[in-house]
């Protein structure tokens, strides 16, 4: 594999990440205050630097082949749990993840919360939220970018994708001041859980010792494949399983987001 | 300490193993049956990963909406 589909893989898989752990840090500056939801957002990403710190030098000390069977078994049952979510979103069994909405919430929580401090952190639940919030969204990001990275000997180019997504996103938040609301998002995830189950599944199978024919030119089958296969769930759900009537809005998420496509 | 440990734990499960358990256990048991198919009777089973794969993601959309239904 050449380093740009590695790249633009991570890069879409990181932007996701990016916009909601944006969309947290928006609602905690913008209503609370920017100095407490700074130093959350330090304080995670200081965490986070010290699990890539432990975490990347201990992964490639590994073999090659213990490394694809872990991780591809990770990435895959990661990719499975994106693609049901996003499966169930695009049938209307699940609502859309609208980031729009998910601002509003979290805003009316940060608007409810009482203001506390706690030694240099003036205010402690904006703290409390930017962390949570850039700690669990970055977790994800470290992870796609070391097993990606890892598992093709080419970290440089997975950091690269990160950054380009993280600084894209970070970005245009800052010059919209609001959630990326506009983004497909269900599309995004739909696509990144079939790079991941595609990917997991090639490097687990790999690493369990099989000889793919075709050798890497293989995920130039497993992609297209898984996809038209989670599609055609999609179009199973939507035929065979509708969701509940009385659970379905008069306007349904999939007609307003255009499905999977966006 | 034992809130918090088991906090630590319920993160880590949510964020690894996610909504469905039986997915990860379909595709832990795939593998394995693969490395045996593989080394063992030197079958070359590129194929049972994917299928799996299917298989569980099938297998979970069918619980995840018949139980809404």
């Amino acid at each position: 594999m050449t380093a740009l589909p590695l790249i633009l893989t991570v890069f879409v898989a990181c932007a996701v990440e990016a916009i909601e752990a944006l969309t947290i840090v928006l609602a905690a500056g913008l209503t609370r205050q920017w100095r407490s939801t700074f130093q959350g957002m330090a304080a995670a990403l200081v965490v986070l630097a010290a699990v890539v710190g432990v975490l990347g030098p201990t992964i490639t000390l590994l073999p090659l082949g213990a490394l694809r069977l872990v991780v591809g078994a990770l990435l895959a049952i990661f990719g499975l749990q994106w693609l049901r979510k996003a499966i169930l979103r695009a049938s209307g069994h699940k609502a859309l993840h609208d980031e729009a909405s998910a601002y509003l919430r979290e805003v009316a929580a940060a608007k409810a919360a009482p203001e506390v401090a706690k030694g240099r952190v003036s205010d402690w639940y904006a703290f409390t939220l930017s962390f949570k919030g850039v700690l669990l969204e970055g977790l994800e990001v470290v992870f796609i970018v070391i097993t990606f990275g890892d598992n093709q000997r080419d970290l440089g180019a997975a950091v690269i994708g990160a950054a380009i997504a993280v600084v894209v996103v970070t970005v245009t938040g800052i010059a919209v001041r609001a959630p990326l609301a506009k983004v497909p998002e269900n599309a995004l995830k739909f696509a990144v859980g079939i790079m991941l189950t595609s990917f997991g599944s090639f490097w687990g199978a790999e690493g369990a010792g099989v000889a793919w024919p075709g050798g890497d030119a293989a995920l130039l089958v497993i992609v297209p494949v898984v996809a038209v296969v989670s599609l055609s769930y999609v179009f199973w759900i939507r035929r065979y399983r509708p969701p509940d009537r009385l659970a379905q809005p008069a306007r349904t998420p999939v007609a307003e987001s255009g499905g999977v496509t966006g | 300490m034992l809130r918090a440990l088991k906090s630590f734990g319920a993160f880590w499960y949510d964020f690894v193993i996610g909504d469905d358990w039986h997915v990860a256990a379909i595709v832990v048991a795939a593998l394995g049956l693969t490395a045996l198919l593989t080394h063992a009777a030197h079958v070359s089973a590129w194929w049972l990963v994917p299928l799996a794969a299917f298989a569980a993601l099938a297998w979970s959309l069918y619980r995840a909406t018949s139980s809404r239904s």
